[in-house]
């Protein structure tokens, strides 16, 4: 199971010579095995999705929610406008409208100019929750987490190898912060044991201070929620869309002084690949 | 044991920021919180108890009416929004710990789930002043 970076960014994409090592676009990460790809999440990141085969016939693409940072780039990835592709759209389900019709606000003038109806691809949808589905190689569990809206995270397994993604997480909203309970803490049952955590971590312990409510981790919950849960590996995502190379780095630096005594983990940037095996 | 979903554990972090007694229960009735203001109500801590089958919390309380004639458990605010996942309020009497009658007055919600689904429900006191 290959997991490849594609966008790192939390909110807007930004672009220019102080943000290239760790990248500009917003959030989009691509899981592939045995000929199989799935998408997670549509920001702009999703341009620089290549199909591992030309010849592909099916795309999945799993959305964790429908913030723009997650869909931007949606309206513009290529198979959507090939006949010959098969494109399932997975996304969390909402008690009042369906899918089609949510994405459609945005795949719709004025704010695009094409049509969903006019997309020549085979076009499926899926509204989850508390699921569980298979793709291909690929088990795949869903949950909801804590974000404005429903939001999802995935917990994806192949063979022994478990990867979860949870870009937009803020499980410590509340006057206790972080539950340290399994049965109380968010997103637990997609993380624990996961041999690749991606988990949100816009703000440091400081600004979420000043952020409690917004949807998003502070970098050291995010450190706090992975040792609980027992994950191997914690690349962080969303990085804030102010911060520089420079800053992204010396926060890596200091993070290790004060929390690296045991799990790996470093901030995700852009044209990173893991092999989980 | 599963997590419990986040409208659930949202419920919990209100009720610990509230200065009024707020229970939490599944579906079935059982205590899965409450807050540290009900101790006083439960004579323990949700710290010492931990979670309470319907059976054993349920017969903590001994509510009745101002004649002192028991409350029948179907016409408690919580029992009928676990039966039919609406909203109930009354205002009543339960013996305390020590024995004397208060009166008090209950809320009790659903917890209906993003999807629509049952998920729990929740009961907050209040100190009676004849709402």
């Amino acid at each position: 199971m290959k997991i490849s970076i594609k966008g790192v960014r939390g909110s807007i994409p930004i672009s220019g010579p102080e943000t290239s090592l760790y990248g500009g676009n917003t959030s989009c990460v691509t899981v592939l095995e045995d000929g199989w790809i799935l998408v997670l999440d549509g920001g702009t990141g999703i341009q620089r999705v290549t199909l591992p085969d030309i010849s592909i016939k099916r795309i999945d693409i799993l959305l964790t929610h429908l913030h723009f940072d997650h869909l931007q780039g949606l309206g513009f990835f290529g198979p959507l406008f090939d006949s010959s592709k098969e494109v399932h759209i997975w996304a969390p389900a909402s008690a009042t409208l369906d899918l089609r019709t949510r994405i459609s606000r945005y795949l719709s003038p004025p704010l695009f100019p094409v049509l969903i109806r006019d997309l020549p691809c085979q076009l499926s949808w899926h509204e989850i929750s508390r699921s569980y589905f298979e793709i291909g190689p690929f088990s795949i569990t869903s949950r909801s987490v804590i974000h404005p809206g429903p939001t999802l995270g995935y917990r994806i397994r192949h063979k022994k190898a478990v990867f979860t993604y949870i870009p937009d997480h803020e499980p410590a909203l509340g006057p206790s912060g972080l539950l340290l309970d399994k049965k109380w803490l968010s997103g637990f049952d997609l993380i624990s044991e996961a041999d690749l955590l991606i988990h949100d971590a816009q703000y440091t312990a400081t600004e979420y201070l000043e952020k409690i409510g917004w949807g998003h981790s502070s970098m050291e919950d995010a450190i706090k929620l992975a040792e609980f849960a027992g994950v191997k590996r914690l690349l962080f995502t969303h990085h804030d869309p102010a911060r520089t190379d420079s800053q992204l780095s010396g926060l890596q630096q200091d993070l290790l002084q004060t929390h690296g005594s045991g799990l790996n983990f470093e901030f995700a940037k852009e044209g990173m690949e893991i092999d989980l095996g | 044991m599963a997590s419990y979903e986040i409208e659930i554990i949202l419920n919990r972090q209100l009720a610990d920021c509230l200065s009024i007694p707020v229970f939490i229960t599944d579906t079935k009735g059982n205590l899965i919180f409450y807050n540290e203001p009900t101790n006083k109500i439960l004579g323990t801590s949700f710290e010492e108890s931990g979670e309470m089958k319907v059976e054993e919390w349920s017969t903590m309380f001994k509510p009745h009416d101002g004649n002192g004639n028991p409350v029948p458990p179907e016409e408690l605010p919580l029992v009928k929004t676990l039966n039919e996942q609406l909203p109930y309020h009354k205002t009543f009497w339960i013996e305390s710990l020590k024995g004397n009658s208060e009166k008090i007055s209950l809320t009790s919600y659903p917890i209906i789930g993003q999807t629509g689904k049952f998920l729990g429900a929740v009961a907050i006191f209040w100190e009676s002043k004849d709402l």
